[in-house]
């Protein structure tokens, strides 16, 4: 069997558009999740920080389990049986929107904010105890004191894991084109079906996902070197 | 719900169609990952070393190495080998080799930087006092520096060992026989149950690597309570 590699065939048209608009997916589907998963990271770290004993033992659970569970089982899950478990409501909401995107949506959210609160979780346990009990000391409630005092310093601290983080969902995105998302992979893999030509395909889609991750990981060095003067050796 | 689902299919979950059948299932995706802890420790403490070399050329190739395999998505590297072995050996190799190989290079970049770092955290003096006894500098790193580094560098390889267990899920994509594979064929002979069918693949997955996880943290504390004895 002889094979030809040939970068200008899946270079040219129309395959550069394809590779473009899984582009466009992929930055779409990551943006959207890093919102909502450093929200629900937040939240749940602020459970796990607080005296409630059953958000504790939630938020405990939630990070645990989604840690420790693979990604992939979890975007099947979110697709073929989020209906059993979410409200009516919902679901009907979800199926007149764009239900693979939604659903991949869901998955990234959730798997990252797992990992998210246990970064800012790390990060609060860095600010000496006696800011809490200061601030509370000056009449703050628990709720104003994580947010005036305690998590703008943590969150300074804790942006390049954050950052990281990010990074790993934009990788991770790759996942959502086995429930149909139109991503960069996606359309790797379609370009593959058209014309053969599997590994040129896929080395341009690497070299994407290469070129994003290099630029962001240049932007922590740099975030660290300036604004933590953190220097690696 | 449906939970007949899963007990009728609980032996295809954990062996496949195995002894009738080939391995599937979770044996399959504990072998995968068995494998490729295996192939990616040595193949990272190999890149790893290589990082610290005193050859530039040597450090800038295992450099880049990590660099681009931690760069791009598990999925794309298996995607990558698995189009990429017609061209280099004329043929494709089967479906769980592929896989295993995509697995061993992406995890080895990420075990080189564990081993990197685990040595470099190493006090210097050390490798300067064993070479001042006359060790050879490779003899200092057999003898002294590894074996201490990689004591405590025992804690990351169990969680990467998680990463891996979780990661082999993956494979599925190009069509090995395991766990999540395993999960969606009786996903989509039944069709009535997927809530419960892949509620039973995540807890599978989760009693793993929980466990993995809840020793690493009983060796973190371990041997960091070793070393506080130490100083």
């Amino acid at each position: 069997m002889s094979y030809t590699v040939d970068f200008g065939l899946v270079l040219g048209e129309p395959y550069r558009e394809w590779i473009m608009q899984g582009l466009g997916v992929t930055l779409q589907i990551s943006a959207v999740s890093i919102v909502f998963s450093l929200l629900l990271g937040t939240i749940i770290a602020v459970f796990r920080l607080s005296r409630v004993k059953p958000l504790v033992w939630f938020s405990m659970a939630f990070t645990e389990f989604f840690r420790n569970t693979p990604l992939l089982v979890q975007i099947f899950f979110w697709y073929f049986g989020s209906y059993a478990v979410l409200p009516e409501v919902v679901n009907k909401w979800l199926y007149r929107q764009d239900f693979e995107f939604a659903a991949g949506v869901i998955a990234l959210t959730v798997y990252t904010s797992a990992f998210i609160a246990e970064e800012i979780r790390s990060g609060v346990f860095a600010i000496p105890k006696t800011q809490l009990e200061a601030s509370r000391a000056c009449g703050l409630s628990f709720l104003q004191a994580m947010g005036y005092v305690i998590l703008p310093q943590a969150f300074r601290i804790v942006i390049p894991p954050l950052i990281s983080q990010f990074l790993n969902l934009i990788k991770n995105s790759s996942l959502v084109m086995t429930i149909g998302v139109m991503d960069l992979t996606y359309m790797a893999r379609q370009i593959e079906a058209h014309t053969f030509h599997g590994f040129e395909a896929f080395t341009v889609a690497t070299a994407i996902y290469l070129t994003i991750s290099l630029i962001v990981s240049y932007t922590i060095n740099l975030y660290n070197k300036r604004v933590l003067r953190v220097t690696s050796h | 719900m449906h939970w007949n689902v899963i007990t009728n299919n609980f032996n295809y979950f954990l062996i496949g169609a195995y002894p009738e059948g080939p391995l599937g299932g979770l044996a399959m995706s504990i072998l995968l990952a068995l494998g490729g802890i295996f192939g990616a420790f040595w193949l990272g403490l190999v890149v790893g070393l290589l990082r610290i070399s005193k050859s530039r050329t040597a450090r800038i190739a295992a450099l880049v190495y990590t660099e681009i395999i931690r760069g791009t998505p598990l999925l794309m590297v298996i995607f990558w080998f698995y189009f990429l072995a017609p061209i280099a050996f004329g043929h494709t190799l089967p479906e769980a080799e592929s896989a295993l190989i995509a697995l061993i290079v992406f995890t080895s970049a990420y075990i080189a930087e564990i081993v990197r770092a685990g040595i470099e955290s190493l006090p210097k003096g050390q490798s300067e006092a064993a070479r001042g006894t006359g060790l050879s500098r490779y003899q200092a790193m057999r003898y002294v520096v590894l074996p201490q580094a990689l004591f405590n560098m025992i804690p990351s390889f169990v969680n990467q060992f998680v990463s891996l267990t979780k990661d082999t899920s993956l494979a599925f994509i190009i069509g090995v026989n395991e766990l999540t594979k395993a999960a969606t064929q009786v996903n989509n002979r039944t069709l009535n149950a997927p809530t419960e069918i892949f509620i039973t693949i995540a807890v599978l997955y989760f009693i793993i690597c929980y466990v993995l996880t809840a020793l690493s943290r009983r060796l973190e504390k371990r041997i960091n309570r070793y070393q506080a004895r130490d100083r």
